[in-house]
């Protein structure tokens, strides 16, 4: 849906120069959410402005659709913008319209007629629960009613793809997820390809299908969300992961170690169904090993549930090891802590 | 202090006259500033070369009218009002420096409002496709509304004063009579109520446009 090709961003002239972005790939499929994550000055907000070309790229290809607008001229790159809504931190609505009327405003654009923006515009007022709200202006509304305002405001043209740009950066916890969940609703109601760029990992872990690391102005690590969280490889993807403790933080193996006479220290990862199974009980009586959960966490991301946890084993050399072969046999991540 | 001399129906020409004047230089002003403020915004947020080179002539010639004082700005544009009109005297004289030497000023302050409008709120509607045109309409123009009108109640504020020079191309107006009455002639009562008529006319002017301001503000 996405497609982006040795994406180069220079900023300034000569001597002055900051590259935020460089030779950046990117790939997103038809009706995925994917979220990039980043610090900031990583490039993220480049990046997704890249995509409707508010900021042009100084080298490369941006494809939406199917449509190279790196191409295009100025009248029909207008027209298929109207196909990519965008969100925002701030919002951006117009202060001087009612919540009815920043909802048209994009259909207004294209001079759609009147009774045409009130069907759409009173489907979206319901889509996104402000039916109370349509004749306030945006002064009067919260940050979580804004967003959504904002929301409905990127839906009003059908939009193929939705961009966010820190969407959910402004509101508070609670807001946030209520906001989350409306994406993820509206990306499975309409199978709406939606983009993200955030700061926060909980962002990704709540609604995210894959995600990309961005470091430097370029994606250092990409894959589905469970795999990049719990096997992180880029340091960068490391600390977020470790920072916001998603999938465990790493204790030091000296705590662990400490005055205990342990045979094997291992870390288990799981995922899915699997989470749900007796088999590491199961294992152990077989081997006759006995173990110790040292620390875990076992949570969701996304709809997957996994678990991550350091373990302890005490038995033989050689019951130690069939444990962790059966272990793996039963199709667990299992890695040997030295 | 003797107000019984006063000739009133000489009075009421001049307060006529005075609104006379301002009506028809405000809507020029109007007419002429509002777009020369929007093109100065616009180009002065171009990238293009040519486009920034021309709002440097243009800003160059708004800051140099700006600079003329008023007084000589009408006796030097005799020529210029004199094709417009057809006379360079009256009322009507006086109309197109009034609107030479508000527009600019009105202009500035159009740019100082636009720049005001969110940069947020105008990269969203590029984002939905927006042409300059439609985000000039649809966009900056109602964004800055308390702004615009802030702006217009200060400009036709100081034409008020700006009329009271008008005399001197006998264009008349309250402030003409109280210059011609008052600081020649000595007649203290005559200027004390064209002044005192001013003061009221500005006082109803300002809080109109205050009025306006607060019923459009929505932030």
């Amino acid at each position: 849906m996405i497609q982006l090709t040795n994406i180069t961003k220079v900023y300034g002239k000569k001597k002055k120069q900051t590259t935020a972005l460089s030779e950046l790939n990117l790939h997103v499929k038809k009706g995925e959410i994917f979220g990039v994550i980043g610090h900031s000055g990583a490039g993220k907000s480049t990046l997704i402005r890249c995509i409707n070309l508010l900021e042009r790229p100084t080298d490369g290809e941006v494809w939406v659709g199917g449509v190279e607008l790196t191409q295009l001229g100025k009248k029909e790159l207008q027209q298929h913008r109207g196909k990519i809504g965008m969100i925002f931190q701030h919002f951006n609505l117009l202060s001087s319209a009612t919540v009815y009327d920043n909802i048209a405003f994009p259909l207004t654009l294209r001079g759609t007629a009147k009774h045409e923006i009130k069907r759409k515009v009173d489907e979206l007022i319901h889509l996104v629960g402000l039916q109370e709200h349509q004749s306030k202006y945006p002064a009067q509304l919260s940050g979580g009613q804004k967003q959504r305002v904002g929301i409905a405001r990127a839906l009003a043209n059908d939009p193929d793809v939705l961009l966010c740009d820190e969407a959910t950066s402004a509101l508070d916890p609670q807001t946030t997820d209520s906001i989350l969940s409306l994406l993820l609703d509206i990306n499975k109601r309409f199978n709406l390809t939606i983009m993200l760029i955030t700061h926060e990992m909980h962002v990704i872990q709540s609604i995210c299908d894959r995600v990309g690391v961005i470091h430097d102005g370029g994606i250092v690590e990409v894959g589905p969300v469970t795999e990049v969280f719990l096997k992180p490889k880029h340091p960068i993807t490391k600390e977020f992961v470790n920072r916001d403790s998603i999938g465990g933080d790493d204790m030091k193996l000296s705590e662990l170690r400490s005055g205990q006479q342990w045979t094997r220290l291992v870390k288990i990862t799981y995922l899915g169904a699997k989470t749900y199974e007796s088999t590491l009980s199961q294992v152990v009586r077989e081997t006759g090993v006995d173990f110790a959960i040292l620390q875990g966490e076992i949570s969701t991301i996304k709809d997957t549930p996994y678990g991550k946890m350091t373990v302890a084993l005490k038995g033989t050399d050689e019951a130690v090891q069939r444990t962790i072969l059966m272990l793996k046999e039963h199709d667990l991540d299992v890695e040997v802590m030295e | 202090m003797d107000f019984s001399a006063i000739d009133w129906t000489e009075m009421w020409q001049a307060t006529k006259d005075t609104l006379l004047m301002l009506g028809f230089s405000t809507l020029f002003t109007i007419i002429i500033g509002l777009p020369l403020g929007v093109v100065l915004y616009i180009f002065s947020k171009s990238n293009s070369i040519v486009l920034k080179f021309i709002y440097r002539v243009l800003s160059l010639i708004v800051n140099i009218i700006r600079s003329v004082p008023f007084i000589i700005l009408i006796v030097a544009l005799i020529p210029v009002t004199r094709a417009i009109m057809g006379v360079s005297t009256g009322v009507e004289g006086t109309i197109p420096p009034l609107v030479i030497a508000a527009a600019p000023f009105f202009a500035r302050l159009v740019e100082t409002s636009l720049r005001e409008v969110d940069r947020g709120v105008i990269e969203a509607s590029y984002a939905m496709g927006a042409t300059t045109m439609q985000v000039v309409r649809k966009v900056l123009l109602p964004e800055s509304l308390p702004g615009l009108i802030a702006g217009m109640t200060i400009t036709v504020v100081t034409l008020v004063s700006y009329t009271a020079m008008s005399g001197m191309v006998g264009g008349g107006g309250l402030g003409d009579l109280a210059i011609r009455y008052g600081y020649y002639r000595y007649e203290l009562e005559i200027m004390i109520i064209a002044v005192a008529c001013m003061v009221v006319l500005v006082q109803i002017l300002q809080m109109l446009g205050d009025r306006l301001v607060i019923y459009f503000s929505r932030k």
